[in-house]
């Protein structure tokens, strides 16, 4: 049996002390507001050591492209992490594609590059399989309840519902949906579980579900409602006094199948 | 002792770091291979692979390794380990993107992943419980109650020959993830991904003889 999955997202971005600039860890609150919580690397290898089912790395200061410190720091990473590892941020090429996959990326999320050229998902999907293609959707929703895909960071909207952009990416060849409410994020209110669960009915390839969880319940709610094959939560695993394995055994007593132990 | 030397075939795709990483970790000295001679001097062979199967075959013939791997794991008997579409490729054919010839070694096709429930996704990823069907070393001191390992792959290989199914997972069917004969090994998950159970696995791989 396929076991839903649990995955610590990791957001990161540069600090700067004088002349010296590293990544930090940090948390957003509807995609502002960060605030810094820690080290990239050793807060990975604490979600290891919780049996985490995957990560995901975000750099958020990557909008003039692939950074090369990003780059080191996966590789750092990926010495000591034997769990498959999602990166995203600023990617637009195939050379991103060929340089983050060879220094321990597993799988590349994609989100304003898809959306101004839809079909550099088809290119990429072609050379390096569909599974490695995680395709990120980003979306507000107005007061009438419509909701909308914003691009660059959550600051340019698109004419893409977050429904319609789903169904285009799986059919130019994403593996994978990862589905954050711009709304929601760092809230801890709770998934939006609704569009959610319209998306999973009309696309045939996984869904992370992403923005909003502060209890468990929330990923509870992410799974049986939404029918979500992941979710995905940074505020959670940061602040909160909780971890991947206590938040996994209120998911179990759900009766969901997860992984408990190896 | 010495430590075993494992050759990591590189053909230019995918995440080999992981792969690397894992080998050194279990006490094995692992070496990337990108040329075909490199073979010569490594103890076990380790062919990973991410993308497309008419790509991987195609490279493979391309830097010449089709030859060099035959010399080393069908003649000489160099025990190998293939991962996910390096287990694909052992295969004589697969249906990806059209049909392509395989490495040939196993009787067997690779086939897309039809799932009859609709809730069952392709890909196929995340953590699924394997079942051996028969003692492996390669699986030896992995609990088949806990035996939940990573797989992200749309197709999957169905062998003609049922001896030479070594494991297998429940995705609406009965798939086939790990195939044995004689020397050579192949797993559709990823051990290098699949926490201490997965390192477990590749230790197992290398203590093999």
């Amino acid at each position: 049996m396929l076991k839903r999955r649990l995955i610590p997202k990791l957001l990161i971005k540069s600090k700067v002390f004088g002349r010296v600039s590293r990544l930090v860890l940090v948390t957003t609150h509807q995609y502002s507001d960060t605030i810094e919580v820690g080290d990239p690397v050793s807060q990975a290898k604490i979600y290891q050591a919780q049996m985490a089912d995957e990560l995901i790395l975000l750099d958020l200061d990557a909008s003039d492209g692939l950074r090369e410190e990003f780059v080191a720091m996966l590789r750092k990473a990926a010495e000591e992490i034997f769990m498959p590892i999602t990166v995203g941020g600023g990617i637009k090429t195939v050379e991103d594609f060929r340089v983050l996959l060879s220094n321990g990326a597993d799988k590349i999320s994609i989100n304003t590059a898809a959306v101004e050229d839809p079909e550099f998902i088809r290119q990429v999907s072609d050379i390096y399989g569909a599974q490695c293609v995680v395709v990120s959707i980003d979306y507000r929703t107005n007061d009438e309840g419509e909701s909308s895909v914003w691009i660059n960071g959550g600051k340019v909207k698109t004419d893409w519902t977050p429904l319609a952009w789903a169904i285009e990416a799986e059919r130019r060849g994403a593996g994978e949906i990862l589905l954050t409410s711009i709304d929601r994020d760092g809230t801890s209110s709770g998934l939006d579980v609704e569009l959610a669960r319209t998306i999973a009915e009309n696309v045939s390839i996984p869904v992370i579900l992403s923005g909003g969880c502060g209890l468990s319940s929330h990923f509870i709610d992410g799974f049986q409602q939404a029918n979500a094959a992941a979710v995905a939560a940074g505020t959670f695993f940061c602040f909160k006094d909780q971890n991947p394995m206590q938040t996994r055994a209120h998911i179990k007593n759900a009766n969901i199948q997860i992984r408990l132990q190896s | 002792m010495v430590a075993k030397v494992i050759g990591i075939i590189d053909y230019g795709m995918g995440n080999l770091l992981s792969v690397y990483h894992a080998v050194n970790a279990v006490g094995a000295h692992a070496k990337i291979c990108q040329n075909p001679e490199d073979l010569n001097a490594v103890d076990h062979i380790i062919l990973p692979g991410v993308g497309a199967f008419s790509q991987c075959i195609r490279t493979l013939h391309e830097k010449g390794f089709v030859e060099a791997l035959n010399e080393s794991v069908i003649q000489k008997g160099k025990v190998i380990l293939g991962i996910c579409l390096g287990m694909q490729v052992m295969a004589r054919t697969s249906h990806e993107g059209g049909n392509h010839t395989g490495l040939g070694w196993f009787d067997a096709e690779v086939v897309k992943l039809a799932p009859s429930e609709k809730a069952l996704r392709v890909p196929h990823v995340g953590w699924n419980k394997v079942t051996y069907t028969k003692d492996s070393r390669l699986f030896s001191g992995v609990s088949t109650s806990v035996a939940d390992f990573y797989f992200v792959h749309s197709y999957h290989m169905k062998c003609a020959m049922q001896d030479d199914v070594l494991a297998t997972c429940n995705y609406g069917e009965d798939i086939t993830v790990a195939v044995k004969k004689d020397n050579i090994f192949a797993v559709q998950f990823h051990p290098e991904k699949s926490q201490d159970i997965g390192l477990k696995v590749i230790e197992n791989f290398i203590k093999l003889d």
